[in-house]
């Protein structure tokens, strides 16, 4: 929908190419309408917010080691309100949690997964000029920017940022200070910003696919972001209902999620009463269960890729794999009240949404365990993006099946509100979903700049993360097991049944400190080698798919000639070719 | 640079960018409306009483607006059926009827609004008026939307007739397919609030 697209007159045309060439700053690196260029700036702006999240955590971890003892000088700089002495008070512990848990999910893993690499990788690997409307996409990232602006403002709210959690559970948030519905003008921003992607992501896929590149010859990438972006336009619209609700019960005092003769602080509140407050959790679990799967589908494609291209075999079982991340995408929208066991729900309900929950397991074994058998009797490439990638698999492996006695209505309940939770989702998403981020970056960032990033300084950060992030989330199955409270201030101190593990809590917590000093090296390796890294040429890693055919970075526009796809996405090895790869776009 | 298939449908799918992309916005948004009326159900069911819907809301002034918006409808074929035909000011004629049609709604809807609020009748006074207030809020937030739309449309936007008419055509059918989503939206909301 761009406006050079506009049939002009000869004349016309070379103005119009003119004024490209002429693009100045601003239009070429902040308000672009270039695929690229957006993807990067998702990409930088969701690790940004990886970092700052991450940081509320590691504040978090202090309180959880050592609870109520004053941090040494940083207690300082946060001021008297939130960390009098430099302890931390309980309310800014909750505002911590609860702005940790957004920012991970809707400000740095979506944005890191979906904007960043969907927008980089996915017009490049289907042989597209651009996205289907640029100027959408550009509108996307701007909502998003909006949504993490509103989210990080309202630190300065008055009575700080939301404090009920990830999950603004009613009515708890109803009552909850004003950082609460600046939370929910943020999610508003933020759901408009990934409606705009997920309408452009689909539109792309069908409609400006190459020549010859039919939905069997897609890369598993592609396919993982086509579906994911149906999850996003489909599970988000329910959470924007919930949000409007939730605004509406705060502002004009209506009762969508507040019953009859609440008491608040010794008091009936007055209100019109006769709401549901699990009506909230069922419209927030209806996003959030797909949303799991936004988080873990677009990884599940990273990965796919580095390991077809680093075991130099074709990936064992692509289309089980596909039809798999399809049923995936469909279950995923009816398993979302396994989240909500603690609830009290009645057995039939129970019995449907764990049995749901089930069957929605073996279509991601099916993939997980497709990837482990593609990697039997290929000469791997140990390379930084393969470490990555390797290290997904059993990471996620375990998130995945401590995940099975969760979705038992049963095992659940004495599980559900431990420690024993965070281990579990977090291997997913922290050592699982993040490490195939860090392998997509790895192997994606010789295609943005043209350079590779440094082994070296790659290997220290794979292997100091890999351990950490062990040190980090193994013991808190422990904790868990042990039945400490995962929402308590203090970690369970005050508590005599929790004492015997209460030693893992520091374990965890200097896990995460160390893991900080182990993101360092990435961190200079990344801009260091943006300017100073090995030059490439075009195809470094010789892959197969469409994206290594365009020049290293990709000009506006792609490609140098329209590409035409002749082969499927992974011909590697290939019996009687001259070389062990041939790529999607040799006839 | 052109990104293809905006004015010309592609071979295969038989479909152009912006056909696609406005039925995929439609499959959000009735999620969306999907949710709140679901929210609707399971909060009328939970609740010892529910009034009903004629007792407390102008059946009439519903009713009225139901044919308001069922008649800017056909004026919305209308105007795309003229730029089919080539006929660009019977084009503008129909597409200002369907921004007045919609504009009478608006208006309408203020009066029914006031009265209510004037009588006490705010959101937070019962959860009937909370979600009537929330479902017809919303709505008319959408109304208004797609009337800025073809307001565009119909005057600045129209400059597109003269250098591509086939692609300005397009984008009033998918404006006018989103025009037919808010219309339907209304056709649902009027029984379930007022009738019911």
């Amino acid at each position: 929908m761009s406006d050079q697209a506009v049939v002009v007159p000869a004349h016309g045309a070379h103005e119009v190419h003119h004024h490209e060439d002429e693009l100045g700053f601003w239009r070429k690196y902040v308000f672009s309408v270039d695929h690229k260029v957006i993807g990067i700036q998702y990409g930088v702006t969701g690790l940004l917010f990886l970092f700052f999240g991450f940081s509320l955590m590691m504040l978090m971890r202090w309180q959880l080691a050592y609870p109520g003892s004053a941090l040494p000088t940083l207690g300082k700089l946060i001021g008297e309100a939130r960390m009098p002495g430099g302890t931390i008070v309980p309310e800014f512990y909750n505002e911590l949690g609860a702005m940790h848990g957004t920012i991970m999910v809707f400000l740095g893993v979506v944005p890191l997964a979906v904007g960043g690499f969907g927008n980089f990788v996915l017009p490049l690997q289907i042989g597209a000029p651009d996205m289907a409307f640029p100027k959408l996409n550009m509108a996307s990232y701007w909502f998003f920017f909006l949504g993490g602006v509103t989210m990080l403002a309202s630190f300065t709210a008055p009575g700080g940022a939301a404090q009920s959690g990830w999950t603004s559970y009613t009515p708890l948030s109803v009552i909850a200070g004003q950082g609460q519905t600046w939370w929910l003008v943020g999610m508003i921003f933020l759901i408009t910003s990934s409606l705009l992607g997920a309408v452009n992501f689909i539109t792309t896929t069908i409609q400006l696919r190459a020549k010859g590149l039919t939905f069997m010859r897609f890369p598993f990438f592609v396919w993982a972001q086509f579906v994911t972006a149906f999850l996003l336009l489909l599970a988000f619209p329910p959470l924007e209902a919930a949000g409007v609700m939730q605004l509406m019960d705060r502002i004009a005092g209506t009762s969508f999620f507040l019953p009859s003769g609440l008491v608040v602080s010794g008091q009936v509140i007055h209100n019109a009463g006769g709401g549901n407050p699990l009506l909230w959790q069922h419209l927030f679990w209806f996003l959030a269960h797909p949303e799991v799967y936004v988080l873990i589908l677009p990884a599940m494609g990273i990965v796919a890729e580095v390991i077809a291209n680093n075991t130099r075999k074709p990936l064992w079982g692509y289309r089980t794999m596909v039809y798999s991340v399809i049923f995936l995408g469909f279950m995923s929208f009816i398993v979302w009240a396994h989240h909500m066991f603690m609830t009290g729900m009645g057995t039939a309900m129970a019995a449907f949404f764990q049995t749901t929950t089930m069957i929605i397991s073996i279509p991601s074994v099916a993939i997980l365990t497709s990837l482990i058998i593609s990697l039997w009797g290929g000469s791997i490439r140990f390379n930084t993006p393969m470490l990555f990638a390797l290290a997904f698999l059993p990471m996620f492996g375990i998130g995945g099946l401590t995940g099975l006695p969760l979705g038992l209505n049963v095992a659940d309940i004495p599980l559900h509100d431990t420690y024993y939770v965070i281990a579990h989702f977090h291997y997913v998403v922290a050592p699982g979903t993040i490490f195939a981020l860090f392998a997509g970056i790895y192997y994606w960032f010789p295609k943005a700049t043209g350079r590779k990033m440094n082994e070296m300084l790659g290997l220290i950060h794979f292997a100091g993360s890999f351990v950490c992030m062990n040190v980090i989330f193994m013991p808190m199955f422990l904790v868990g097991l042990a039945g400490v409270s995962r929402r308590l201030f203090d970690g369970g101190a005050t508590y005599a049944f929790s004492q015997p593990v209460l030693h893992l809590n520091v374990v965890s917590s200097w896990g995460a400190w160390i893991l900080a000093l182990f993101q360092l090296p990435f961190i200079f390796n990344f801009f260091w080698s943006i300017w100073k890294g090995e030059q490439t040429d075009d195809n470094p890693w010789q892959a197969t798919t469409l994206e290594w055919a365009a020049p290293s970075p990709p000009p506006h526009g792609n490609f140098l000639v329209v590409p035409e796809v002749h082969r499927g996405p992974y011909e590697y090895s290939v019996t009687g070719a001259a070389r062990d790869f041939v790529p999607q776009s040799e006839a | 640079m052109d990104i293809p298939y905006a004015v010309e449908a592609r071979r295969d799918t038989g479909l152009t960018n912006g056909k696609i992309g406005i039925w995929l916005f439609l499959a959000s948004e009735v999620m969306l409306f999907g949710a709140l009326f679901a929210s609707y159900i399971l909060i009328r069911t939970g609740s010892p009483s529910w009034p009903r819907g004629d007792t407390i809301l102008s059946v009439p002034m519903a009713t009225f607006n139901t044919l308001v918006l069922i008649s800017s409808s056909v004026t919305m074929v209308m105007a795309w059926a003229s730029l089919m035909r080539h006929r660009f000011e019977t084009f503008r004629m129909y597409m200002g009827a369907t921004i007045l049609l919609g504009l009478v709604f608006l208006v309408v809807k203020y009066f029914e609004y006031s009265e209510h609020i004037h009588a006490g009748e705010v959101p937070s006074h019962s959860n009937f008026l909370a979600i009537y207030y929330t479902l017809t809020g919303l709505h008319m937030l959408h109304v208004a939307g797609g009337m800025a739309v073809n307001a565009y449309f119909w005057g600045p936007g129209a400059k597109l007739w003269k250098t591509n008419p086939e692609w300005f055509t397009n984008r009033v059918e998918h404006s006018g397919l989103f025009w037919h989503f808010v219309d339907l939206v209304w056709i649902f909301l009027f029984p379930t609030l007022y009738l019911l």
